[in-house]
C-alpha cells in the first residue's frame, strides 16, 4: 500500500487522517478538561465554561494536591501515598510476572495430562468479580497473620494477577516453534535450561506487555488497596478517593483534578514511554497466538 | 485558665501512666471525615489524646456516605484485626454488638456520669445490652430548609411552613423564573427529602410506627403512605431536570447564588453558607422543613469501640471515649460541623441562631414526642430496611410511578428486607 | 531421583499456582455459594435456609434493572469497542505519519482509573456543564444531550465511557495482529485485483480470529468488573436505573447487611459468565490444538 497514489486515493487518505484526528480529539477531551480545570481557580471553575482554557493559570491546585490537601485527619497531600503505592506495585508486579512466565512456559511447551484443563480453569478465574473474594480473603489473611500488611496486599495482587500473566505468557510461548524445544532437549537441556537459553532471550516483548498490564492494574486498584492495606500503608488511589469524596466545606475541583492527574501520572508515563514496545510486544505475541 | 488546663492534662497523663503499662498504646480510628473542616475537628481530638499520651493512627476511608468504610470494617473484623474505634451509628451499633465485636466502655461512662450527661434518646443508641459501647460526637438536625430570602422577595413569595403552602409558594418562585427546590438526585438526598415529607405529611406518630424499628407494616400500608407519596411526587415538578447525580453542596450553592429558592438538607449545609461568607437571617434563612416545625429528625454521629486483646490499647480506647464527651471537643467539633453537642452542659454562647433553634427543638420535641430518628441517615431502622426505603424512594422520585405504585413498592421492599 | 524431579518439574512449577487457584478462586466461590444458602445478614452466619436468598433476589425490582443493564452494557460495550478498535487499527495501519502519537492518544485512557476520570466524564455528560452547554453556547439553542440525567438513557453513558476507556486497547491488539499478517499474502491478493474492502473482509479479518479471542476475553473481564465506572459516573442513578450487578452485590453485601443475598447475586453473575464463556473458551482452545 505504499505506491504513489492517484488523486482518488489521496482523498481517501485525507479522510483517514481526518477521522483519526477527530477521534484523537474525542479521546483527549476528558484529559483536556481535567488539565484545564486543574489550572483554574475556583471562581473561574464556577463561572466559566468547562471547555475554556484557564485565563490565568495557577499552580495552586497542584502544590496543594501534592503536599497539603487533606486525605483524612492528615493534610499532607498525595506525596506520602505515592511512595506507598510504589512499595506495593514493585514487588507485586515483579513476582506476578515471574510466576506468570514460568507458568506460561510450562503450560505452552510442557503439556501434560490436564494442563489444558488447568489453563482453562485459571482463565475462568479472571472473571471472578473481586467483590466476592473480599471477606474470605480477609479471613485467610487474618489466619496467616498478614491482615492489613503490605505483604498481605502484595500477596493478594499476585494471586489475582497470575491468571492474567500466565495467559499472556502462554499465548506468547505457544508461538515459539516446538522444533526449538525438541532440539534443545536432544542437546540435553532440561526444563530450566531450555527456558533460560531459548525462551528467555525471546521474551523481552512479552515481559514488557505483561509488566505494563500488571503495573496499570495494580497501580489503579482501589478495592484491594482500601480493604487490605493498613494504616499508613494505603495506596494512592485510596488517598485520592478520600481527597475527592469530601462532602462538606466547599469542594475544590481544581485540587481534585490535579490530584487525579498526579495519581495517574505514573501509568500515563508508562504508556507514553513504553507504548511503542507495548504494541510491538503484542505483535510478537499475537502473530501465531 | 490555661494553667489549670495544663495541670489537669498533666494529672490525666500521670493517672494514665499509673493505670496502664509502659506505653499508653495507640488508637486506630476508622472514619470518613476527610474534608478540610472535618480534618480540623478530628485533629483537635487527636491533639487532646496526644496530650493524654495516646497516639492516633488515622484510617480514613471516604466515599458513598461510609459505604467503603463499612466494607473495610467488615473485612478487618473478619480478619480478626478490627480498628480501635470506628465511625458507626444508629442501629448498626446494635448489629455489631449482637455479633460480639464491641468493647464494653461502661467503666468510663460510669466514671464520667454519662447517664446524666446524655439525653436518653442519645444514650439508648450508644448502649448494647445496657452497656455503653459507643460515644456520641454530635446531634445533627436533618429536617432543615435553607432559603434565599432575596429570591423570595423578588418572586413575592413567603417561606412555606406546610407542604400545601410549599406547593403554592414554589409555583410562585418557578413563575418568577427560579428553580424552586435545589436538589441533588442521589439516593440519600432523595431519601432525605422523602423523610421530610413523611414527617411533615404523616406526623410524628405515623413516622414512629412506620419508619422506625420495629416497623409496623399495617401502618406502612395505610392511606397515609399514599398521601406521602402524593406530596413527594408533586415535588418532582419543582426541581430542575439536571439534578440527577448532583452533589448536595452544589445544590446548596444554587440557593446561595440565587438560582434556586430552597433546599431541604441537614444542618451540615450551614457550613457551606459560612464558607461563602454569608450571614444567617440576611443572606440565608434556616427554618424547619414544611410541616415539621415542632419536630426534630436527629442524626447522631458516634464512634463505636471494638474489643481489644491488648490492655494498653483498651486503656487508650477508654481515654478516647472520655475525651470525646469532653466539653472542649464537643464545642469545637460541632461549631465546625454545624451540628449541636450530644451532651448536656456545653455552653451555647458560641453557637449561632440556627444551632440554638436546633437545641431548642431537640428539647421541645423530646418533650412532645416528635423527636424522631432519621431513617435517611441510618438512625431509625436496620441497614437492610433503610436500604429498601432508599431504593423505593429514589426509584419513585426518578420515575413516573403513581403514588399508589410508590407506596406498594415501598411496602413490598420493606417487608422483604425485614 | 534427579531424573524424577526433572520429569515432573513442569508440574512442580505449576503446583503453587494450582493450589492457590483451588483455594483462592474455586474455594472462595464455593464459600460464596454456601453463604448464598444461609440467612447471613451483616456477617457470615451458617444457618441454612435453602434457596430463600435467591427467591428474595429475584423478587427485588432493583436486581431486575441491574441484570437488564448488564445485558445492554455487555453487548453494546463489546461490539462497539471491537468495531471501533478494529477500524482505528485498520486506519492506523495505512502508513500514517504520526502513528506513534495518535496510538498513544488512543491508548492512554486504559492507563487511568475511573476514580480519576469519573468526575471529568460527569461534567462532560452533564447537560448544564458539558456537551449540551457547549453546543448551546456555540449557538445551537435547541441542542440536547441529556442521557446522564435520563433514567432510560443513563446506562448508555456508561457504555460511552467504557468504550472510551477500552477501545484504544482493542485497537492496539488489532494493530498488533495486522502487523503480524504476512505481506506476501496481501500483495498476492492485490495482484489478483481484490479491492481493499474485500482484502480486509475475506483475507485479513479471518486471520484476526485469535485477536478477537483475546479482545473478547479481556473486554468481558472489564465489563463484568465495571463497578467503579458506575460508581464514579452515575452512582447507579437516576434512581437506580443505571445499576449493574457488581454494584448491586457490593451495596447489598457490605452496606445493607444482606450478605446472603449479595452472595446469591454473585453466584448468579458467575453462572452467567460460565454459561457464556465456557462454550466459547472450549471451542477456541479446542481448535487451536
Amino acid at each position: 500500500m505504499n505506491r504513489q497514489t492517484p488523486l482518488s486515493i489521496n482523498i481517501g487518505r485525507v479522510m483517514i487522517y481526518l477521522l483519526l484526528v477527530a477521534f484523537a480529539l474525542l479521546y483527549l477531551a476528558p484529559l483536556y478538561v481535567m488539565i484545564a480545570t486543574s489550572f483554574k481557580d475556583i471562581e473561574e471553575i464556577r463561572s466559566g465554561n468547562l471547555m475554556a482554557p484557564p485565563l490565568s493559570p495557577t499552580f495552586y491546585a497542584w502544590t496543594k494536591a501534592w503536599s497539603s490537601a487533606c486525605t483524612g485527619s492528615e493534610c499532607e497531600g498525595l506525596a506520602p501515598f505515592f511512595w506507598n503505592s510504589v512499595k506495593i506495585v514493585v514487588p507485586a508486579v515483579s513476582i506476578s510476572t515471574i510466576i506468570g512466565a514460568f507458568n506460561g512456559y510450562a503450560l505452552a511447551k510442557w503439556r501434560f495430562k490436564g494442563s489444558e484443563f488447568l489453563f482453562g480453569a485459571l482463565l475462568f478465574g479472571c472473571f471472578i468479580p473481586f467483590q466476592v473474594i473480599l471477606l474470605p480473603m480477609a479471613k485467610l489473611l487474618g489466619s496467616l497473620g498478614l491482615a492489613n500488611t503490605v505483604t498481605g496486599l502484595v500477596m493478594v495482587h499476585v494471586i489475582y494477577g497470575v491468571a492474567f500473566t500466565t495467559l499472556f505468557f502462554r499465548n506468547y510461548y505457544v508461538g515459539v516453534p516446538t522444533e526449538l524445544v525438541r532440539a534443545a532437549r536432544l542437546d540435553g537441556a532440561g526444563f530450566l535450561n531450555t527456558f533460560r537459553y531459548i525462551f528467555l532471550p525471546l521474551s523481552t516483548p512479552i515481559f514488557v506487555v505483561t509488566v505494563i498490564w500488571q503495573f496499570t492494574q495494580i497501580w489503579n486498584d482501589f478495592l484491594f488497596g482500601v480493604v487490605y492495606s493498613g494504616a499508613g500503608t494505603q495506596p494512592i488511589t485510596v488517598a485520592l478517593n478520600n481527597l475527592v469524596n469530601t462532602s462538606v466545606g466547599g469542594k475544590e475541583y481544581n485540587v481534585d483534578m490535579a490530584a487525579a492527574i498526579i495519581a495517574a501520572l505514573p501509568t500515563l508515563v508508562v504508556y507514553v514511554v513504553a507504548g511503542k514496545y507495548f504494541v510491538r510486544g503484542l505483535t510478537a505475541g499475537a502473530v501465531k497466538g | 485558665m490555661k494553667n489549670t488546663m495544663k495541670i489537669s492534662t498533666l494529672a490525666a497523663t500521670a493517672l494514665l501512666a499509673t493505670t496502664t503499662s509502659v506505653s499508653a498504646g495507640d488508637v486506630e480510628v476508622l472514619h470518613w471525615w476527610t474534608s478540610g473542616g472535618e480534618a480540623a475537628s478530628v485533629n483537635y481530638l487527636k491533639d487532646k489524646l496526644s496530650d493524654a499520651g495516646v497516639g492516633w493512627t488515622d484510617f480514613a476511608v471516604a466515599g458513598g456516605g461510609g459505604e467503603n468504610a463499612m466494607t473495610v470494617l467488615k473485612s478487618r473484623a473478619i480478619s480478626g484485626n478490627p480498628p480501635t474505634a470506628a465511625q458507626i451509628k444508629g442501629p448498626s451499633i446494635q448489629e455489631w454488638g449482637d455479633l460480639g465485636f464491641l468493647a464494653d466502655i461502661d467503666g468510663v461512662a460510669k466514671a464520667n456520669d454519662w447517664d446524666n450527661l446524655l439525653p436518653a434518646v442519645v444514650s439508648d443508641v450508644m448502649k448494647h445490652d445496657g452497656k455503653y459501647v459507643a460515644a456520641p460526637v454530635n446531634v445533627h438536625r436533618v429536617n432543615w430548609m435553607w432559603s434565599n430570602p432575596e429570591v423570595f422577595r423578588y418572586a413575592g413569595a413567603t417561606i412555606p411552613t406546610t407542604w400545601d403552602d410549599f406547593m403554592v409558594q414554589a409555583a410562585k418562585l418557578e413563575k418568577a423564573g427560579f428553580i424552586a427546590l435545589a436538589h441533588g438526585g442521589q439516593a440519600w438526598q432523595d431519601a432525605t427529602l422523602f423523610e421530610a415529607v413523611v414527617l411533615g405529611v404523616g406526623g410524628a406518630d405515623y413516622y414512629n410506627s412506620a419508619f422506625v424499628s420495629p416497623v409496623d407494616l399495617d401502618v406502612l400500608k395505610s392511606d397515609t403512605t399514599v398521601e406521602v407519596f402524593e406530596t413527594f411526587g408533586n415535588l418532582r415538578q419543582f426541581i430542575d431536570a439536571n439534578s440527577p447525580g448532583r452533589d448536595w453542596n452544589v445544590a446548596t450553592s444554587m440557593v446561595m447564588e440565587g438560582k434556586a429558592g430552597m433546599q431541604i438538607m441537614g444542618d451540615w449545609a450551614k457550613g457551606e453558607f459560612k464558607v461563602a461568607g454569608m450571614n444567617v437571617g440576611t443572606d440565608y434563612v434556616c427554618t424547619a422543613a414544611p410541616g415539621t416545625s415542632g419536630g426534630h429528625t436527629f442524626n447522631i454521629d458516634s464512634f463505636a469501640f471494638f474489643a481489644q486483646s491488648d490492655a494498653a490499647r483498651t486503656a487508650a480506647q477508654n481515654t478516647m471515649a472520655a475525651e470525646i464527651l469532653g466539653t472542649d471537643f464537643q464545642t469545637v467539633f460541632n461549631l465546625n460541623k454545624g451540628s449541636i453537642p450530644a451532651r448536656l452542659g456545653v455552653s451555647r454562647a458560641e453557637f449561632d441562631s440556627c444551632a440554638h433553634d436546633s437545641m431548642d427543638a431537640f428539647i421541645a420535641a423530646s418533650a412532645s414526642g416528635s423527636l424522631v430518628p432519621s431513617f435517611a441517615h441510618g438512625m431509625a431502622v436496620s441497614s437492610a430496611v433503610s436500604g429498601a426505603i432508599y431504593d423505593s424512594a429514589t426509584n419513585f422520585f426518578n420515575s413516573d410511578q403513581s403514588a399508589q405504585e410508590g407506596a406498594d413498592q415501598l411496602v413490598a421492599a420493606v417487608a422483604a428486607a425485614m | 531421583m534427579l531424573n524424577y524431579l526433572e520429569k515432573h518439574l513442569p508440574k512442580i512449577v505449576l503446583a503453587p499456582t494450582t493450589i492457590v487457584m483451588i483455594v483462592c478462586m474455586y474455594g472462595f466461590i464455593a464459600w460464596t455459594g454456601l453463604l448464598s444458602l444461609t440467612k447471613s445478614r451483616m456477617m457470615p452466619q451458617w444457618e441454612f435456609v435453602g434457596l430463600d436468598q435467591y427467591v428474595r433476589l429475584f423478587a427485588n425490582p432493583r436486581w431486575d434493572v441491574a441484570v437488564d443493564n448488564l445485558f445492554i452494557f455487555l453487548i453494546l460495550f463489546i461490539i462497539i469497542a471491537l468495531v471501533l478498535g478494529l477500524l482505528l487499527a485498520i486506519f492506523l495501519d495505512q502508513k500514517i505519519r504520526v502513528e506513534g502519537a495518535i496510538r498513544t492518544i488512543y491508548l492512554y485512557p486504559m492507563a487511568i482509573s475511573f476514580i480519576v476520570t469519573g468526575t471529568a466524564w460527569k461534567w462532560i455528560l452533564n447537560p448544564g456543564l458539558g456537551i449540551e452547554k457547549l453546543f448551546r453556547d456555540l449557538g445551537f439553542a435547541g441542542f440536547e444531550f441529556r442521557w446522564l440525567v435520563d433514567s432510560d438513557m443513563a446506562i448508555y453513558t456508561i457504555v460511552i465511557a467504557a468504550v472510551w476507556q477500552s477501545s484504544g486497547f482493542v485497537m492496539a491488539l488489532f494493530l498488533a495482529g495486522l502487523r503480524g499478517v504476512d505481506d506476501n499474502l496481501t500483495k498476492a491478493a492485490k495482484i489478483d485485483g481484490a479491492s481493499t474492502v474485500r482484502l480486509y473482509w475475506h483475507i485479513i479479518l479471518p486471520l484476526m480470529r485469535p485477536v478477537f479471542f483475546s479482545a473478547i476475553v479481556i473486554l468481558t473481564h472489564i465489563a463484568i468488573k465495571s463497578f467503579d465506572l458506575v460508581q464514579a459516573l452515575t452512582g447507579g442513578g437516576p434512581g437506580y436505573s443505571s445499576d449493574l450487578p457488581a454494584n448491586f452485590m457490593y451495596t447489598f453485601s457490605f452496606n445493607r447487611a444482606q450478605i446472603g443475598m449479595g452472595a446469591a447475586s454473585a453466584m448468579i453473575m458467575l453462572f452467567g459468565v460460565l454459561a457464556v464463556l465456557i462454550p466459547y473458551l472450549y471451542s477456541e482452545l479446542r481448535e487451536k490444538k
